[in-house]
């Protein structure tokens, strides 16, 4: 018998556990997890970069299969973010494994901690990956490095978060899908990924400024190319809002209990 | 024997209004197997969640080992292996994986000396390389046993452990939860099956309708609460009981063969005989007869019969 955790205040030991397994899942699902993204980026390459692209010319200076880069980048972040988040969470509730996570001494920071970290481990080296496929298509130029680091990391943790609440929120693979297909594709498609907003008509433009996702994408090619829609400022901003807005819904769902204790 | 589980005035209602536990109080005594038995819908799951940490409790306090297991809910969850009912388990996962998580989880690093010896313990050491889904139902189940035992607990919940298993593997797993016991582990099982609450278990807790009725130990439940039942053969069928036996509480079965008789088992020896002289006296003979022990089932049944 041992009972160590008796005095223990961090159980790190846990949030390794949780994520390793998260990790060895993304092994097992590496054709869907590395490979899909990989090739649906490199056929928007072909599609945009290089037979729509070659008639577009340049954006702010920049070569318009070089423009979409940021934004292709920050598409599979959003969208691995929150489906790896919210599959990792989700899927022991719906196999009922959850319960061990739940009777174990382990904190709802620490749990948070290991799933979220897992899922944007996975959404970074994934657009991390991405990145090296776009240097095979097209020039790259990274102007501010640590800017762009700081803007994957924070958008890969902020949209694990959300992806976690959705996983909790979600009642079945339904819903769980709802969030990713029906509103975050959408909102990304219309943030800036294919062009500027500066491209559109006044009233239009205006409107895509209530898009959150126009900020981060903004905020991400700017530390490529040194252009932005938004200034950056702005975008840095607006990404910190929406990393504390999710924090503060993870927060609330564990302080309630929300669908994980009755 | 000190406490290792103490609960006082526990209580829970689900946010639906159905009141699951009601004023519960329980000491579990360390080292020894506690078995919980109640009708579907009793409370038992819900008791169990409650002092895991997966169900919140409305009202009272739980204590493992000292610990509140809201307040100091690491030290107290620590202590407990939980083996859920249903086969929760990754089903993509290996044994070994598995239980190496589980460990982990729980806060304590890698030891594969001791993941191997729960491995081997539980007949899966042969196994620990395949994915969990190949296996048999009865060895998911020893999975889940060995996920418990993983962080080397000191009290393990066993949540109907046995339902659905053959005799064979039921019988293993009476002979794991004694070892077990034996290495001083504290086992609290709740259970559909009467007869393994009567092989197995040092005391006796019967939950219904989220009360806890009844805590005895098994052999002063058995003596306070158990019946004998003697029945007479008669050599000539009686048409009715006769007036001078009014009083003794006899029934007449089989056409008038069979003379029935039930009196409590620690009282046998004052008033069979006296039966037995009186019948003789009328002249009342028979060529064989017969008694039967009441087993936990009745007593179980009558209690919960009793409270409907």
């Amino acid at each position: 018998m041992n009972s160590p955790t008796q005095t223990l205040k961090f159980n790190y030991h846990a949030i390794l556990a949780i994520y390793k397994f998260e990790m060895a899942r993304f092994r097992r699902t590496l054709w869907q997890s590395i490979v899909t993204p990989v090739i649906t980026t490199s056929l928007y390459f072909v599609v945009f970069g290089a037979a729509i692209g070659s008639r577009m010319g340049t954006i702010d200076g920049v070569h318009y299969g070089s423009f979409i880069v940021p934004g292709l980048i920050m598409l599979s972040l959003f969208t691995e973010s929150v489906s790896n988040a919210s599959f990792g969470i989700h899927m022991p509730r719906f196999t009922g494994t959850i319960f061990e996570v739940l009777s174990a001494p382990v904190s709802a920071f620490e749990i948070v901690l290991a799933y979220v970290g897992a899922a944007a481990t996975k959404s970074i080296l994934l657009g991390l990956i991405i990145l090296a496929t776009a240097d095979f298509f097209v020039p790259i130029h990274i102007a501010h490095p640590f800017w762009m680091v700081g803007f994957l990391l924070l958008v890969a943790s902020a949209f694990s978060l959300f992806g976690f609440s959705v996983g909790i929120w979600a009642k079945g693979f339904e819903q769980l899908q709802f969030v990713p297909m029906l509103i975050l594709t959408p909102l990304t498609f219309l943030g800036g990924v294919f062009y500027s907003i500066d491209m559109l008509p006044g009233a239009w433009r205006t409107f895509s400024l209530f898009n959150p996702i126009v900020y981060v994408i903004s905020g991400f090619r700017w530390s490529f190319y040194n252009t932005a829609d938004v200034g950056v400022g702005i975008s840095l901003a607006a990404t910190l809002f929406f990393f504390l807005l999710c924090l503060g819904l993870v927060w609330l769902i564990f302080r309630t209990g929300y669908r994980l204790k009755s | 024997m000190a406490n290792i589980i103490s609960i006082s005035k526990l209580g829970k209602t689900y946010a639906s209004g159905l009141v699951a536990l009601q004023d519960i109080d329980l000491d579990i005594r360390r080292g020894e197997i506690f078995a919980l038995l109640g009708p579907n819908g009793a409370g038992k799951t819900t008791l169990i969640s409650v002092i895991c940490g997966i169900v919140k409790p409305s009202l009272g306090s739980v204590f493992v080992d000292g610990h509140d297991i809201l307040s100091d809910y690491r030290a107290a969850r620590a202590k407990i292996g939980l083996v859920p009912q249903e086969l929760y388990t990754d089903m993509f996962e290996t044994p070994w994986a598995t239980l190496s998580f589980s460990r982990g989880l729980f806060g304590l690093p890698p030891d594969p000396a001791h993941i191997e010896r729960v491995l081997r313990d539980l007949s899966l050491w042969n196994k620990r390389n395949d994915k969990i889904m190949t296996l048999s139902g009865g060895m998911k189940r020893r999975v889940l046993i060995g996920k418990a035992l993983a962080h080397e607990p000191e009290v393990l919940f066993l949540d109907e452990p046995t339902a659905g298993v053959d005799v064979e593997l039921r019988r293993d797993m009476w002979a794991l939860v004694r070892r077990l016991r034996d290495n001083g582990v504290t086992i609290i099982l709740t259970t559909h099956y009467i007869a393994e609450a009567e092989e197995m278990a040092d005391r006796i807790g019967v939950i219904s309708k989220g009360k806890l009725i009844l805590v005895e130990t098994k052999t002063a439940l058995m003596k306070k609460l158990g019946k004998k039942q003697l029945t007479l053969h008669l050599q000539e069928p009686l048409v009715a009981i006769p007036p001078e036996l009014s009083d003794w509480g006899l029934t007449l079965n089989n056409g008038g063969s069979d003379l029935e008789v039930s009196f409590d088992a620690s009282k046998e020896h004052t008033t069979i005989p006296m039966l037995l002289r009186r019948l003789s006296e009328l002249g009342i003979g028979f060529k064989d007869l017969n008694t039967r022990e009441s087993s936990l089932e009745d007593i179980f049944v009558s209690l919960v019969t009793e409270r409907k």
